[in-house]
């Protein structure tokens, strides 16, 4: 069973925590085109290696947040708070 | 005489606490410390199965968990479990089992007809035949014939009584396997003081060394045992776990086991758990698994008398138990001497020791030893066949010189070791084969360390040696340590030979594959007809499929298969481990979580009161709800009939508890709700509700519910009883992600709150004799809200009033905390009583709002539908952003021929079909075009008329026309006629009085 | 050499040395007519059909592992046809009328066992939802029935239709035409079938990049070197999105990773395929006598033929509530395979936009049933160069257009179909 670690909580069981997909689509600002729209609500990368995603402790302190887990392996690589950047993203 | 083949003394048995038993309606005698295997044995039982496929006669194999061929079926009481390996398990007074797969009985089974035609029966025979006649249905009469000759033994048909437990534990090293691989580890790491938890599959700690004799660290092998566990288990820091198998290995260094824990005993206490699933996280895992001894697949290797040369030796020292009179024993390496020692020692004539080796390489102590005792070698011989019937009676040796043959009643086969790496794979360790073992060893990985025979060290000294260095590794990470191994003399050892099979004439069977019946000609043939891979292999000859997973076979297999292709095994490779290592009892896996606790059950506060007054109940989702409160001699529908008619005559009261609620707190919530809602909520006043509509990103409608302004950073959310948990969820995602600048703080408050909602013309007289505060119509309008207080018997309760009217009638929503719920609900019911108020369930519930058109989540807003769709386009507001919005211009939820809500009046006074399909001519042939569908349908008493709401194509043009509603499920068809989607009070005048 | 009774009687005699190759392992050629990516029941079916059909001789099928080594080697072989919305149940249907005859098209014996695959209702909500799939399903042309409680008890026995149960049954929908099939055996099938017709079946052959050279495929890069062609169809489910990556193509697809596990072998037990929404479960007997079950998926994207424990323990307690006698019998293996999760639940069987470019994919966990049509439509896509009106709902435009194929009604949430 993974280990998911909360940056509050600490590491604690995948049984405490909702999946929230794929935490690179970001939101498009309301003025943008369509195709950029479909895209965000459709479209993903769907990486078979290192995949950052997002997480909730729904069965904790709430608080959504951002892993970077293989895909194929469920190795955890690293988390951030949301706002704060994971290995290697611009600052 | 029984236990005739009980040795007077020796083994790790008792003697003096005799145990009765029944197998295949006999009576027998055994010791405590027996198996049920042992028992068999000392008692003279060898046949004790009939194979899977063929039915040949078949006796014990193994001593382990890895018997392919003694699975009985264990009954005790009404509790039957079939496919039990009789080598695991512990005799108990009175214990009843039978073998299986046979009829009418073990010695005269009509099955063994299938052996006499198995020429036809090779490995794949039914993936050929079996396709004639040319009908769809031909294969379900030959399956009839299959199905009742597969399977081993029979489940049970009463309910499973017996109680299965989880149990969570952390450690730093967890150590599997109690020999002396792991009782040296588990020593060397409790030196270190950490937190140490050893299991082992059987119930005492000591693994191959029980029974036997050795010297370590100057005492006898019972005595350093003995010793070791005792001073773990005085270690308040070591938790030992017998009769518990590591069975997985999960991500995050996750461990399955499962301890059985009563199965031993004939009266286990009452409310003991039968299994327990132990989940235990440790920082390192030691792996002390062993190994398992590998056949040799020569002609008829499957006689009864058969067994590995381990086993029988186990059934020697351990049991104290001749497992024959006269014994062949046949092998590639120095091991299975032992056996022949033991075997002497226990007063078995050992015919011949038939070594595949050159006389050059039989040269290690063991060998040299059995030379001094007299025992007779033969070298560079290999056993080319045996003969018997229902036991061995003789083998055919073949040497350079010459082929003899020898009697014997017990052939004691070793081909080599395989150290049992199921887990270490599991965790994703890799393994790399050795030539000189014939075997795969652990090659790497990061959190688990094999340890002796496992790890590819044979013998005693290097169990102990390695055994306890990778118990110092997984407790200290390699730091030095003053505690030293355990010390015994090392044996010296000839190398192993390599022996797969012996060739034999056409058609002898010569089995891989045991508990599947495989043979190397089944081998040979899945190789010439292309299925080459070692995953085509094992599918297409269900080599290792078994309950066994091919424990004993399966590098045969993949050996053969590699001769038969030109390749190497490392180039074959080995099919994926799966979990369980052994076959783990299904109820052990939900534990408690099953039956009435499979999922969770939601009760509201005034739950109570609902089954005191004569509720019937449904499930809505994981809620409870009463449907409708029938009286004596009423059905459920002529209560929701009375109940629906009465809230629009008089007034009634129904428990909406269930819906979520969400607190909203903070500067910034009219900005939020502006754009996770459609529509407009800046303009919302303090004291005032609103209806909300929340679209999903894609434009299609989410959920439903209101949102009242409390106060002006205070606003309270209702969402749908299914949805409460999604939304929730939503908000927080997009408050703690997408806007965290916004002030906005969400909490759930769906438990901390119980709701009744009150309808009818005579609503607010009831409220007025409940509440403190004005509910005139001009004092608290149509959809106000605010707070008063509730007169109870007890004093009064702090409430939340909100007008709001899901009915259509005059009505308020009372919330009270939860608590308080029942003696809300009460004092409503008392206030009531003068105006006819009557409790209404969701069955009632329904039709009001059926009546009055409003959409539910779930049937008109059915996950494909717009807010357009259903009527409720005006309330996506052009002029701002929300989500959703973007995607709502594509073309295809714009076309004109979408479903759209409409309302159906049955005609003919013939019932609505439930789930009914709408089309034009109910005749028509298939495919009949269905132009929509019934979404929710009801008799409306106010109505005196069969009515629905439905989704139709083009279904605001078609008011006034008359269409057929169809269900061929129920053989159905109606006129009904269509119309807006509101039957009663279409201006809401009834609302707003 | 033609399967039956008789030829292996004739084998029999020769002690069964006589059996030919079922497929040849032919080096890959520098180039062919077109390239099926993906070995499994789908990519195998497409090149039969593509033979069979169109008489294209000069095909091959590369395939990374082992013929049939994917989800179709891995799935729980229901077969059914007993979908609600139009597009579904019209190719399901044509998908299950192919599994009556494919034995005896193929020669080789798939065991189609159409022994009824029956829905438990839990609750009205759930009654309307059954009922409404059923009459679409019966308008459409399909069969279905609708089996009250009492009728469900006396055909499945050891099943809990009691009022007390946590979630009691209350009906059922039974599709009389629906049951099970031998995975291997579809995929061996259709592999034997292929060669027969020339098509080259190329295993231990990864498919590293697509090249494409002015918006048209000119070619794929394997493992085993260049190899030229202009028709590439892809039915790689599960690894869907790996493979359009290489033509710089993203689709609605995540990866998750769907758990199964068999019981140990009984007597006959349970001769339906019975599944519950409300548990998430369903469950069948295989020939061999194990009970073959599954549940939710996962729950993260994953490439990982493996899962954890929460799910088997949540597969295990709804089998137990539903079925209380099945506690003592043992679980004998648990596997996974990989899901290509479409953002509506429904498959993509289109043209990509890269000239020449094909897909059958997004299958969820419901490719199995599909192998016969998929292939059937994959195969006329390709050579057509446009769709079947039978797969023309299919397409990977779809989700701009706002023409979802949601059966669930759980919208763009992959996890969640």
């Amino acid at each position: 069973m993974l280990l998911i670690p909360c940056p509050w909580c600490g590491p604690r069981a995948q049984s405490e925590f909702t999946y929230g997909g794929d935490a690179t689509v970001v939101r498009p600002p309301a003025d943008a085109s369509e195709a950029a729209w479909v895209a965000f609500v459709y479209l993903r990368d769907n990486p078979a290696g290192p995949h950052d995603e997002l997480w909730q402790h729904s069965a904790g302190c709430r608080r959504w947040f951002r892993v970077r887990r293989d895909t194929r392996t469920h190795t955890i690589l690293a988390n951030a708070r949301p706002g704060a950047p994971l290995p290697g993203d611009e600052a | 005489m029984t236990q005739a083949f009980r040795l007077a003394a020796g083994g790790a048995i008792d003697r003096s606490h005799r145990l009765a038993f029944e197998f295949d309606g006999l009576r027998y005698e055994g010791c405590l410390g027996d198996t049920l295997a042992s028992a068999l044995l000392a008692n003279g039982v060898h046949l004790v199965a009939r194979s899977f496929k063929y039915h040949r006669p078949r006796g014990i194999f193994a001593a382990g968990s890895e018997e392919p061929n003694a699975l009985v079926q264990l009954a005790r009481g009404h509790r039957t479990e079939p496919n039990v390996p009789a080598t695991m398990v512990e005799l108990f007074d009175g214990l009843v089992a039978a073998s299986q797969n046979r009829w009418p009985s073990l010695d005269v089974d009509v099955g063994a007809l299938a052996g006499t035609l198995s020429r036809f029966l090779p490995a794949g025979f039914y993936y050929k035949t079996f396709m004639w006649p040319a009908t769809a249905k031909a294969w379900l009469g030959y399956e009839r014939f299959i199905r009742a000759a597969a399977g081993m033994g029979r489940a049970a048909i009463e309910p499973d009584p017996d109680r299965y437990e989880h149990q969570y534990a952390h450690c730093d090293v967890l150590i599997v396997g109690g020999g002396p691989a792991g009782l040296a580890a588990a020593r060397a790491a409790a030196s270190s003081g950490v937190r140490l938890i050893v299991c082992d599959e059987g119930p005492h700690f000591g693994g191959s060394l029980v029974g036997e004799s050795a010297s370590i660290d100057g005492v006898d092998a019972s005595a350093w045992i003995d010793g070791t566990v005792a001073a773990l288990a005085a270690n308040p820091d070591v938790t030992l776990l017998p009769r518990t198998t590591a069975f997985g290995c999960y991500d995050g260094n996750m461990v399955g086991l499962l301890e059985r824990a009563t199965d031993h005993m004939s009266a286990p206490p009452a409310f003991a758990p039968r299994r327990r699933l132990w989940k235990i996280r440790a920082r390192a895992i030691v792996l002390a698994t062993g190994a398992h001894e590998r056949a040799i697949a020569y002609a008829n290797n499957d006689l009864p008398g058969t067994m590995l040369a381990g086993a029988a030796r186990t059934y020697v020292r351990r049991y104290a138990v001749q497992p024959g009179t006269r014994a062949v024993v046949f092998t590639t390496n120095d091991s299975a001497y032992a056996t022949a020692l033991a075997l002497q020692d226990a007063g078995v004539a050992v015919a011949g020791i038939v070594d595949a080796r050159a006389e050059a390489e039989i040269a290690g102590s063991l060998p040299r030893r059995a030379r001094a005792a007299g025992l007779p070698i033969d070298a560079d011989s290999v056993v080319v066949g045996a003969r018997g019937g229902k036991r061995v009676a003789s083998v055919d040796v073949r040497s350079a010189s010459r082929t003899r043959r020898l009697d014997c009643d017990l052939v004691c086969v070793s081909g080599g070791w395989s150290p049992v790496l199921n887990l270490f794979s599991q965790a994703r360790g890799t393994l790399r084969y050795d030539e000189a073992l014939a075997a795969f060893l652990p090659e790497s990985s990061s959190s688990v360390l094999p340890a002796g025979a496992a790890n590819g060290r044979f013998g005693l000294a290097a169990a102990l040696s390695d055994g306890h260095s990778a118990g110092l590794r997984a407790a200290t990470g390699g730091a030095a340590s003053r505690l030293s191994a355990p010390q015994t003399e090392r044996e010296a050892s000839g190398a192993p030979r390599t022996l797969w099979s012996v060739t034999s004439k056409r058609g002898a069977k010569r089995f891989v594959d045991l508990q599947d019946d495989v043979t190397a000609d089944d081998i040979a043939l899945a190789a010439r007809e292309g299925y080459t891979s070692v995953e085509h292999l094992k599918r297409y000859t269900t080599l290792g499929m078994g309950p066994d997973q091919g424990k004993t076979g399966n590098l045969i297999g993949l050996a053969l298969l590699a001769e038969a292709t030109g390749r190497t095994i490392p180039q074959v490779g080995t099919t994926t481990f799966r979990p369980p290592y052994t076959p783990v009892t299904m109820g052990a896996f939900p534990g408690q979580e099953s039956g009435a606790h499979v999922e969770p059950t939601r009760y509201s506060a005034m739950h109570d009161w609902h089954v005191e007054h004569g509720a019937g109940f449904v499930n809505a989702g994981l809620w409870r709800r009463p449907h409708s409160y029938p009286r004596a001699g009423e059905s459920p529908e002529d209560a929701a009939n009375r109940e629906a008619k009465n809230v629009r005559a008089n007034v009634g009261v129904v428990d909406v508890s269930t819906l979520g609620k969400i607190e909203l707190q903070g500067r910034d919530v009219a900005e939020f709700l502006n754009r996770i809602y459609a529509n407009r909520w800046d303009t919302l006043a303090v004291g005032r509700c609103r209806y909300g509509l929340m679209l999903r990103e894609d434009g299609i409608v989410l959920d439903d519910g209101t949102t009242s302004q409390l106060a002006s950073t205070h606003y309270l959310m209702t969402t749908t009883t299914v949805n409460a948990v999604k939304v929730m969820q939503h908000l927080e995602r997009a408050l703690q992600l997408d806007w965290p600048e916004l002030e906005v703080y969400v909490t759930s408050v769906t438990e901390q709150w119980a709701a009744a909602a009150l309808s009818g013309p005579k609503a607010r007289d009831v409220l007025q004799r409940l509440v403190d505060i004005d509910v005139s119509n001009a004092a608290f309008p149509f959809l106000a809200v605010g707070e008063c207080r509730v007169r109870a018997p007890d004093g009064t309760i702090p409430a939340r009033l909100l007008r709001m009217s899901y009915s259509g009638e005059l009505a308020y929503e009372i919330h009270v905390p939860a608590d308080a719920g029942r003696a809300m609900w009460e004092a409503v019911i008392a206030a009531g009583e003068p105006f006819g108020l009557m409790p209404y369930g969701t069955e009632a519930m329904t039709t009001l709002r059926i009546e009055k058109g409003h959409i539910v989540v779930g049937a008109e807003a059915d996950g494909r539908t717009t807010a357009d769709d259903l009527g409720l386009g005006n309330l996506v507001n052009a002029a701002k952003w929300c989500i959703g919005k973007p995607l709502l211009e594509r073309p295809a939820l714009k076309a004109a021929d979408r479903w759209q809500l409409v309302g159906l009046t049955a005609l003919d006074g013939a019932p609505m079909p439930r789930a009914a399909k709408i089309v034009v001519d109910p005749d028509r042939a298939a495919p009949n075009p269905m132009l929509g569908h019934v979404t929710s349908w009801c008799w409306s008493p106010n109505l005196d008329a069969w009515i629905a709401l439905a989704l139709l194509a083009r279904g605001r043009e078609r008011h006034g026309q008359v269409l057929w509603a169809v269900s061929p499920l129920a053989d159905a068809k109606v006129r009904v006629k269509i119309g807006p989607a509101c039957f009663i009070d279409p201006q809401g005048e009834r609302l707003r009085v | 050499m033609k399967y039956s009774i008789f030829s292996l009687a004739r084998n029999a005699l020769f002690h069964h040395e006589r059996w030919p190759l079922a497929w040849r392992s032919p080096t890959p050629k520098p180039r062919y007519d077109a390239i099926i990516v993906g070995g499994g029941g789908h990519g195998l079916a497409t090149a039969y059909y593509l033979a069979k059909e169109h008489g294209l001789a000069d095909i091959a099928v590369l395939e990374k592992g082992y013929l049939g080594g994917g989800n179709t080697g891995r799935n729980t072989t229901i077969v059914r046809s007993n979908y609600h919305l139009d597009p579904n149940a019209h190719f399901y249907e044509m998908s299950l009328k192919l599994w009556e005859g494919l034995s005896r098209e193929l020669n080789f014996n798939v065991m189609y066992s159409p022994r009824g695959v029956l829905n438990l209702c839990h609750s009205p909500a759930d009654i309307d939802a059954a009922m409404r799939r059923g009459n679409a399903m019966r308008l459409n042309g399909i069969d279905a029935e609708f089996l009250s409680r009492e009728e469900i008890a006396r055909r499945i026995p050891n099943l809990d239709c009691s009022r007390e149960a946590r979630f009691p049954v209350l009906g059922g929908l039974l599709q009389p035409r629906g049951g099970t099939a031998r995975h291997d055996a579809v995929a061996w099938g259709y592999a034997r079938a292929a060669d027969a017709r020339g098509v080259d079946l190329i295993q231990q052959c990864e498919v590293t990049g697509i090249r494409v050279e002015n918006g048209a495929i000119a070619g794929v890069e394997t493992t085993r070197g260049f190899v030229a062609t202009e028709k590439v169809g892809l039915a790689v489910a599960g690894h869907s999105s790996r493979l359009a990556a290489m033509a710089g193509i993203r689709l609605p697809i995540e990866s998750h990773t769907l758990q199964a596990l068999v019981s140990d072998p009984v007597k006959p037990v349970l001769d339906t395929v019975v599944t519950s929404g409300a548990v998430h479960f369903y469950i069948s007997q295989s020939d061999k006598g194990e009970l073959v079950m599954g549940g939710d998926l996962d729950f993260c994207n994953a490439y990982s033929q493996r899962g954890n424990l929460p799910i088997i323990e949540h597969v295990i307690g709804a089998c137990l509530a539903l079925f209380p006698s099945f506690g003592r019998l043992k679980v004998m293996r648990t596997w996974g395979g990989v899901c290509d999760m479409t953002m509506d639940g429904s498959p993509i069987i289109a043209r990509l936009p890269v000239k020449g470019l094909t897909m059958t994919g997004g299958w969820c966990y419901g490719g199995f049933k599909a192998t016969p049509a998929s292939g059937w439509l994959h195969a006329y896509t390709i050579v057509r160069g446009e769709p079947h009106p039978l797969n023309a709902a299919f397409t990977l435009e779809r989700f701009g257009r706002g023409e979802t194929i949601d059966e669930k009604g759980a919208g763009p949430t992959p996890w969640a179909h």
